[in-house]
């Protein structure tokens, strides 16, 4: 699969439920500046809703895709400020 | 004819103009309270294995919003806060209606004990947080978790037994405080 943008870094949350891909998510996002992509990757389905929720409601953040494979749900999430 | 003077148009000007800036003013008023951020407090008083969850869980989820969050503790909510009763809180077998076993069964000595063994195994299992877990987070993540006096002293509890970044001397007074700022307020 590829994405028309950089990765900056990963973050595995495979295993992990409500709350911890939002949660873990904001946390990694705080290290990030400005324009850097944050990839997440997720075995919790209910991630797809929860970070795309998330996402629209949180100022510093934009959600680029959300790649649904198997079981395995992929995020990308820009820092925008 | 006589209202439109030259002079009756300039009076008329400079009310328009004073009525246009303080409606400037209220709106940018509302405007810098828009700005704030969300706001919730909830009173957690529930001290069982399950109920534990509820507040932990939309606490720290509100936090990764940059929300201002506030969980308050009284009663058994405190037990949540204990440092050596956080990580043993049980879940009841009796009156359960969604567990299989009779009342008369749960009732039996070490049903508790059974029933909490079997849902720590599946929070383990499905890669749920444990209680633990989430208070870390939450404390990490600027949530503000209050101990109530009250509940304090009526159960004998020392600020030394609970877990450390816990807020306490606070009262209903302070609950309701953030209550009256706060955008959603919840009892669990």
């Amino acid at each position: 699969m590829s994405t028309e943008y950089d990765i900056t870094t990963t973050l595995d949350v495979k295993g992990e439920n409500c709350p911890m891909p939002v949660v873990k998510t904001r946390q990694r996002v705080d290290d990030l500046t400005e324009g850097e992509v944050l990839e997440v990757v997720a075995t919790d389905s209910g991630s797809l809703s929860d970070i795309d929720g998330w996402a629209g409601s949180t100022p510093d953040v934009e959600l680029l895709d959300q790649v649904e494979d198997g079981d395995v749900y992929t995020h990308y999430v820009r820092k925008t400020e | 004819m006589s209202t439109d003077t030259p002079a009756g148009e300039a009076a008329d000007a400079a009310t328009l103009q004073a009525q246009i800036q303080d409606l400037e003013e209220r709106l940018a008023d509302v405007e810098a309270e828009d700005d704030e951020s969300m706001k919730m407090t909830i009173v957690a008083t529930k001290g069982s294995l399950d109920m534990a969850y509820p507040p932990l869980i939309l606490a720290s989820t509100a936090a990764a919003y940059g929300w201002d969050v506030v969980v308050f503790h009284t009663f058994w909510g405190l037990d949540v806060l204990h440092e050596e009763k956080a990580d043993n809180l049980k879940l009841s077998a009796v009156g359960n209606p969604n567990m299989s076993v009779p009342n008369a069964l749960a009732a039996l000595p070490g049903m508790d004990a059974l029933a909490s063994r079997m849902l720590r195994k599946k929070i383990d299992e499905n890669g749920t947080a444990t209680i633990q877990e989430l208070i870390d987070l939450s404390l990490e993540t600027g949530v503000e978790l209050q101990a109530c006096q009250m509940t304090m002293e009526l159960l004998d509890y020392e600020e030394s037994d609970l877990i450390d970044g816990v807020t306490t001397d606070v009262g209903a007074a302070t609950a309701l405080n953030h209550m009256a700022d706060a955008d959603i307020q919840l009892l669990v």
